[in-house]
């Protein structure tokens, strides 16, 4: 873990760049974070940001890409158009939540 | 009389129910199990099935011979848990109370949530090889195939025993090979993952392995549908991949019964704690093996490592102790890389598959991440192990928490990442 500075902010990231401590996002930081890998934040963007937050909150973990379809109610194909070829990533990423566990 | 209600009598369950049994005294304890077919299937025995190596009855054994006497096997399908009422119901309208459940329904391949899937091309060019039928149909397929684009195909994390498709795919490799064919054949690798494994170090290890074997990967390939008419593949962001032989793992789903009962995660699958698989919401329920959502991979290892705390643990708990043991996420596999080699692989939650020897009794050490032919016949040797040793509850020479013993990290290896994201 490390400290990086984003938005003029210091905030703790791991070896991949993902924020490690939940309270320490902002939706301004999340504005800078998509900015670094070339998204540029529309309500579209933020409806599923917002969903992963609440979400990480009640379920404690990030839900995956299916969860967000199935209980965020946006279709795979548009996250797919909002976060090029890896949404479930990205969406973590931009969200300052760790990278979604289905990967085992 | 107290009741333990065990749901399958697969790995995990049949596991748990033979080492509990001789531990929880007869004239107190009821330890039934319930399930719905009447064989046992040595599931690793599928990757072998397509290519001629096992016919189908090499893989079944009657469940109730692998069953201590004393443990109830009741024939049945479940209907629903409830668990407020701690009792369990069956499609023929049978009522089953319990004390304590455990829910080893274990994970089913589902190709009818993937549109296209299971359509015209189904079992003729489009193939699964994790259920006993479709290995077999596949097997008859391969046997007079004369080449073309053979797609090898992950739907979606996670799935059961999560390197069989890359063991697919090299057996392939040296069954063309032999058969004097592979300059006919192309193959290719279609995968969710961003890369051939899910850990950093395995992934490059295997990676290479597919080079090596001309086979090309296509990672970051998140199916939408199978197009039966052109053959093809297509994914959410539009990539086509054309095929002439689809051999897929379809979406992998948890028990049905699991969602009606109000238990599962989106994929049915039961949320438990990690370390000692009490549900989250019930302290009378547990769940082993793939029926769990734990974060690591679904697997036979896993399985019996968990069975292993689960026990203890459970022993603890019903006499009102505190649960001690933790599980960490142990798990082991021995990956089959054609012409007669495998490699192994042992990691958990925290710690990667790494490189280096396994410390291993009686045999000596085992080469981690590299392919020989040792690690093959520990491969097929398994077989042996698992009937004789696993499922009668023996205690196995290998240690439940994994072991740094041997190992030799590799953190250097591991390359930030987050440049690639962004390509």
């Amino acid at each position: 873990m490390s400290l990086a500075t984003i938005a003029d902010r210091e905030v703790h990231v791991d070896e991949e760049g993902f924020m490690t401590e939940y309270e320490e996002w902002t939706e301004g930081l999340g504005e800078q974070l998509a900015r670094n890998i070339g998204i540029e934040m529309t309500d579209a963007h933020w409806k599923a940001i917002r969903f992963l937050r609440e979400d990480y909150l009640a379920q404690g973990e990030t839900p995956t890409l299916r969860r967000v379809t199935n209980a965020g109610g946006i279709p795979t194909k548009e996250l797919f158009e909002l976060f090029p070829k890896k949404p479930a990533k990205k969406m973590a990423y931009i969200a300052g939540l760790p990278k979604p566990a289905g990967c085992v | 009389m107290k009741r333990l209600l065990v749901l399958g009598a697969g790995t995990a369950g049949t596991m748990v129910a033979n080492k509990l049994r001789p531990r929880l005294p007869r004239a107190v304890w009821d330890v039934v199990v319930v399930d719905q077919e009447p064989g046992h299937h040595y599931q690793p025995g599928y990757l072998f099935i397509p290519f001629g190596r096992y016919r189908p009855a090499d893989v079944i054994r009657p469940k109730q011979k692998y069953l201590h006497r004393g443990v109830n096997l009741m024939m049945g399908e479940v209907d629903l848990v409830e668990p407020e009422l701690s009792q369990v119901r069956l499609v023929d309208g049978t009522v089953i109370p319990y004390d304590y459940l455990v829910v080893a329904t274990g994970t089913t391949p589902r190709p009818d949530q993937t549109p296209g899937m299971d359509g015209s091309g189904w079992r003729t060019n489009v193939f699964d090889f994790y259920t006993l039928e479709g290995a077999a149909a596949l097997a008859e397929r391969l046997s007079s195939w004369e080449g073309g684009r053979l797609v090898v195909h992950i739907t979606e994390m996670p799935i059961k025993c999560p390197v069989a498709p890359l063991e697919f795919a090299f057996l392939a490799d040296t069954f063309f090979e032999e058969r004097g064919m592979r300059d006919r054949v192309d193959i290719t690798y279609v995968t969710p993952l961003d890369g051939a494994f899910t850990k950093p170090v395995a992934a490059k290890r295997l990676g290479g392995m597919l080079e090596e074997r001309k086979i090309a990967l296509e990672p970051d390939f998140y199916i939408e549908r199978v197009d039966n008419e052109r053959q093809m593949i297509v994914s959410y962001d539009e990539r086509e991949i054309p095929y002439d032989l689809l051999v897929t793992v379809p979406l992998n789903m948890g028990a049905d019964f699991v969602a009606r009962s109000g238990m599962g995660d989106d994929l049915n699958y039961v949320r438990v704690d990690p370390g000692t698989f009490l549900s989250t919401k019930w302290d009378n329920v547990f769940a082993l093996g793939d029926a769990a959502d734990l974060p690591t991979s679904k697997a036979g290892s896993v399985a019996h490592f968990a069975a292993e705390i689960f026990i203890e643990n459970f022993l603890q708990y019903i006499r009102g102790g505190e649960m001690t043991h933790r599980f960490d996420g142990h798990a082991n596999c021995f990956v089959e890389s054609g012409g007669g080699k495998a490699m192994l692989i042992d990691f958990n939650y925290e710690t990667q598959p790494l490189g280096g020897k396994y410390p291993l009794a009686v045999v000596g050490p085992m080469s981690l991440l590299r392919e020989t032919t040792l690690n093959h016949w520990g491969k097929l040797g398994f077989k042996w192990v698992y009937w004789h040793g696993l499922l009668p509850g023996r205690k196995l020479p290998v240690p439940t928490l994994m072991s740094m013993a041997g190992k030799t990290p590799e953190i250097a290896e591991i390359e930030t990442r987050e440049k690639e994201m962004t390509r």
